[in-house]
């Protein structure tokens, strides 16, 4: 049942951010909207009513690092738009491996400080 | 002069299904943050809460949509829909800043309760992303 309510919740809340994104004018106010905290208002939420004040913080000190990681997988994603001129979906797909290296790079960096 | 402004008839330009994958994508991605920090602890579940959930569905819906607005006056729009996906990433990218403020601001004030919290939170992400926007566009300009 927690697991319907999380899709629900983070289902809604993406979804409105979206929206605003796609009404927004210019188009890079709209960008802004492509890096929106919905994923992590509907988690926090849950986490808050959940686990103990520690826990969430832990979480969100980990989401620093996650969101360090965004913006080079949306600099990549512009670089392999413009400089490599793959399509909309080949680079957002192919810039998920910076994701995935910077997010889990910095975490053992920080575990090893 | 109004620096933003709402195009309200942009929302139909999107079809129902792009808007259920959004919706679903969301979904997905916020039970696999949810699922990952049961199984391997907050540490690593905190990760994906940044992590880019729907970027590929609405990078590919502002390519297709920018490309199919030069197709209706029989332009080629690659190229076009290419760089207008490439705006969006370069937002976000600026955007994630904002993102990181409001991870810190959890972090700070999460002794204060959920409500407190997120709410200082949510204002904090949102003055930030004004000023990255804004910070951003005095740089085109100078």
């Amino acid at each position: 049942m927690e697991y319907v309510i999380r899709f629900l919740a983070g289902g809604v809340i993406v979804s409105l951010f979206a929206i605003l994104g796609d009404v927004l004018r210019p188009k890079s106010v709209a960008g802004l909207f492509g890096a929106a905290p919905s994923v992590a208002l509907a988690t926090l939420t849950l986490a808050f009513a959940k686990h103990s004040s520690g826990y969430v913080a832990a979480e969100s000190r980990a989401m620093i690092l996650g969101a360090a990681a965004l913006g080079v997988y949306s600099f990549a994603v512009c670089q392999l738009l413009m400089r490599a001129h793959l399509s909309a979906l080949a680079s957002t797909l192919c810039a998920a491996a910076a994701w995935f290296i910077t997010a889990f790079g910095l975490q053992q960096m920080m575990a090893g400080l | 002069m109004m620096l933003v402004k709402l195009k309200v008839s942009a929302l139909k330009e999107t079809r129902w299904y792009e808007y259920l994958v959004r919706f679903g994508l969301g979904g997905l991605t916020t039970v696999l943050a949810g699922v990952i920090a049961d199984r391997f602890g907050p540490a690593t579940g905190g990760l994906f809460l940044a992590f880019p959930a729907i970027f590929c569905a609405s990078a590919t819906l502002i390519e297709k949509h920018e490309r199919q607005r030069k197709a209706r006056k029989n332009l080629r729009g690659r190229k076009r829909g290419r760089e207008a996906a490439a705006l969006d990433a370069t937002g976000a990218a600026w955007g994630s800043l904002a993102l990181a403020g409001f991870a810190v601001v959890v972090w700070l004030a999460a002794p204060l309760g959920g409500a407190a919290a997120l709410a200082l939170a949510s204002l904090v992400w949102l003055v930030a992303a004004a000023a990255a926007w804004l910070v951003r566009r005095q740089l085109r300009h100078s």
